[in-house]
């Protein structure tokens, strides 16, 4: 007698506890293996977009706080670099340094989350709190300087919004080395770990130029060995004035885009570690007008955040309120990946490749 | 004790026996209450927070008022589910975790059943709770409880035959099946674990598989499939369940004590101190073993599970059993 099986038609989401969020994956699942697999996005748009046409630019920048809300010092730069850009705007020294502070500080944030949530999916609890552990400490400190946890709304067009207060930068500074003794932790606890490695190890893996076809950045691209960091490539801010590296992947598996972030928050601390014995005194704003109308004409601005390349592209015909804003979503664009990546993985899979793409859904849906 | 079932039947023998059994489900009960309180306050210890402390002193009433919460959740059975099956599922599991205490000696005076093939019954009746595992996945009419149902199936009978050919050293050496036996012979010469070190690991790793804990828990892995056969369940047939599972801690943990710990043997001469209690030290440092490595270790994958048993500890235990026989008839035992 010949059985008869069937692929069997599987709806993860958008309620799941792997999804991060309100993301739903159609898969069609052949006992354990993924035939085929349809994402679909779209439940928490909210036309960010759209509304920033009718907001002036100081407004938009609590918006841009809720698009990756894991780190949203970034998505806070991503807008008034574009604006600045169109403007021409001086930014005052100290001003400069304090972004890159917080912007740095916001990426290991993002790393911790994605650090947690990754090996979550792949069934170990613990480093999930020890991530979230430590990202407290970083939200505290973001908390001190702009007066809230996760929605910061510090930059502002020509500068940010507060100065530090009077012993911040000593608490960033004892931060450091704590930071790098965790890390060790981190490695000792999860890196070295022989199921970890047969979970992660040569699972989902794509060569740079496939990378590139599919236009991913950040972390999802370097793991495939293509050495691209805006920071480095196209500097913006003051990154020029740092000395970090970059670290790339060999294979472009699973555990090398896990590798690839793990040395990336050591490098932001270096960073940070620089930034903190190089600011100077002065303005934290530069002289503006009340009111700000960008004068006429288009730019597209880009960023490295913890995700890939940020870019914004604004449209302006001279009033104070944006005729286009466009944003280029890397958490969105990353994603397009994920339905090839998963097709003849396992079900156990899904999740390891998600967690490994690291996107948040707010970025997605924008 | 075990002679009762010796006896010839009256009543008041046969009040004894049920007294005795309510005694035990008792007792299983408040270990599943307080291993429940134990494994959340260890876990919270190893990832730095508190572990319940709010419901009585020190959270010890933690897990009474969960299982009270559960007794009070409306019990939902799906729309679409088959219904008898869906009942039957979580007792037919439970009901051989909890028979296969019975064979389990606890001291020499503390047993229920003195059968003669005492682990032979254990791991016999232990895989009866396979069915009830596949029965709620099936019965559920969910596509993860399925998948969750058919995992667990294809786990537990790969895991079954290592973990029986780790004690089959233990057989040869002793010659009996008999609980009792192995522990006397034990306490004359020395604990099973030293000669039997490689049939101890692949007990654990095989014990630990049987019990579908991490790093093992593919049945339930909530990452991809939420909760694995029992998604649909609620109420006090999820209960079921959940005791099922820690009632299964308390067997395995107790019977590798028996078989390898020297059961209720006191090391280094320390006699004095009750058998019962060295019991329970040792059943509860297997315990504790099996939460510290549910807090730290990451989950496998299905076909890495599947090769390992196959691939590694089948080999690794034959071997055992081979080593075992050869210095058997070399007369070293």
């Amino acid at each position: 007698m010949e059985l008869r099986t069937e692929e069997m038609l599987l709806n993860i989401g958008p309620q799941h506890p792997s999804t991060h969020g309100v993301f739903r994956v159609v898969v069609k699942v052949d006992g354990e293996k993924i035939v085929e697999a349809t994402p679909v996005v779209g439940y928490l748009h909210r036309g960010t977009e759209k509304i920033a046409e009718s907001l002036t630019y100081t407004q938009i920048i609590p918006y841009t706080d809720r698009l990756d809300y894991l780190s949203s010092m970034l998505n806070n730069y991503a807008l008034v670099q574009a604006v600045e850009e169109l403007m021409n705007i001086e930014v005052p020294e100290r001003a400069e340094y304090l972004r890159v502070i917080v912007m740095e500080l916001s990426r290991l944030a993002s790393h911790f989350v994605w650090w947690g949530t990754a090996v979550l999916d792949l069934g170990a609890t613990t480093p999930f709190i020890f991530a979230f552990r430590d990202r407290e400490l970083i939200l505290d400190l973001l908390n001190e300087i702009s007066g809230a946890r996760m929605t910061f709304n510090y930059m502002r067009v020509g500068g940010v919004k507060w100065d530090a207060p009077e012993g911040w930068l000593e608490k960033v500074r004892d931060f450091i080395p704590y930071m790098r003794k965790k890390l060790k932790e981190y490695h000792q606890l999860v890196t070295g770990n022989e199921i970890f490695l047969a979970r992660v190890k040569n699972l989902a893996v794509y060569d740079g130029e496939t990378a590139i076809k599919y236009g991913l950045s950040g972390p999802n691209l370097r793991g495939s060995n293509v050495k691209f960091d805006i920071r480095k490539n196209q500097p913006y801010s003051i990154y020029d004035r740092f000395e970090f590296e970059i670290p790339v992947g060999e294979n472009g598996d699973v555990f090398d885009r896990y590798m690839v972030r793990m040395k990336e928050m050591e490098q932001s601390l270096k960073i940070i570690e620089q930034a903190v014995d190089q600011i100077p005194e002065g303005e934290i704003q530069a002289k503006l007008p009340r009111v700000l109308r960008v004068p006429e004409g288009e730019v597209y601005t880009r960023m490295e955040t913890s995700k890939g390349e940020l870019g914004i592209h604004l449209v302006s015909k001279g009033k104070d309120k944006p005729y286009r804003l466009h944003f280029r979503r890397p958490s969105f664009i990353n994603l397009q990946i994920f339905s090839d990546l998963l097709v003849g993985n396992t079900m156990a899979d899904l999740p390891a490749i998600l967690g490994a793409i690291d996107i948040v859904l707010g970025e997605v849906d924008a | 004790m075990a002679d009762l079932l010796t006896r010839p039947f009256s009543w008041l023998n046969l009040l004894y026996i049920s007294l005795a059994a309510v005694i035990m489900l008792g007792i299983v009960l408040f270990f599943v209450t307080y291993a429940i309180y134990f494994e959340r306050k260890v876990i919270g210890w190893i990832q730095i927070r508190y572990g319940p402390n709010r419901v009585g002193p020190k959270g010890l009433l933690q897990t009474v008022a969960d299982v009270f919460k559960l007794l009070i959740k409306e019990d939902i059975i799906p729309e679409k589910a088959d219904k008898a099956l869906f009942r039957i599922g979580p007792m037919l599991a439970y009901l051989p975790a909890f028979a296969v205490i019975a064979v389990i000696p606890y001291s020499e005076k503390i047993q229920f059943a003195d059968v003669n093939v005492g682990i032979l019954y254990y791991a016999a009746l232990s895989s009866i709770t396979i069915t009830g595992i596949l029965l709620g996945g099936w019965a559920s009419n969910n596509k993860y409880a399925i998948m969750g149902g058919m995992r667990s199936v294809a786990q537990m009978i790969s895991y079954e035959v290592p973990l029986i050919m780790s004690f089959l050293g233990i057989v040869i050496m002793t010659g009996s099946l008999n609980l009792i036996d192995i522990v006397e012979a034990q306490k004359d010469s020395t604990w099973f674990i030293f000669p039997q070190i490689i049939g101890f690991i692949t007990f654990l790793i095989a014990g630990n598989a049987e019990l579908n804990r991490t790093p093992f828990d593919l049945p339930e892995a909530e990452n991809e499939l939420v909760a694995g056969y029992f998604v649909e369940y609620s109420g006090f047939r999820f209960a079921f369940y959940y005791l099922t599972e820690y009632v299964y801690v308390f067997a395995m943990a107790s019977l590798m004590t028996v078989l390898f710990l020297g059961g209720w043997d006191a090391p280094f001469g320390l006699d004095f101190i009750p058998g019962i209690i060295w019991f329970i030290l040792k059943f509860m440092l297997l315990v504790f073993y099996l939460f510290w490595v549910r807090a730290t270790f990451p989950r496998v994958k299905t076909n890495q599970l599947m090769g390992f048993a196959w691939k590694v500890l089948i080999p690794v235990a034959l071997f055992n059993v081979l080593l075992t026989a050869v210095l058997k008839i070399l007369n070293v035992y």
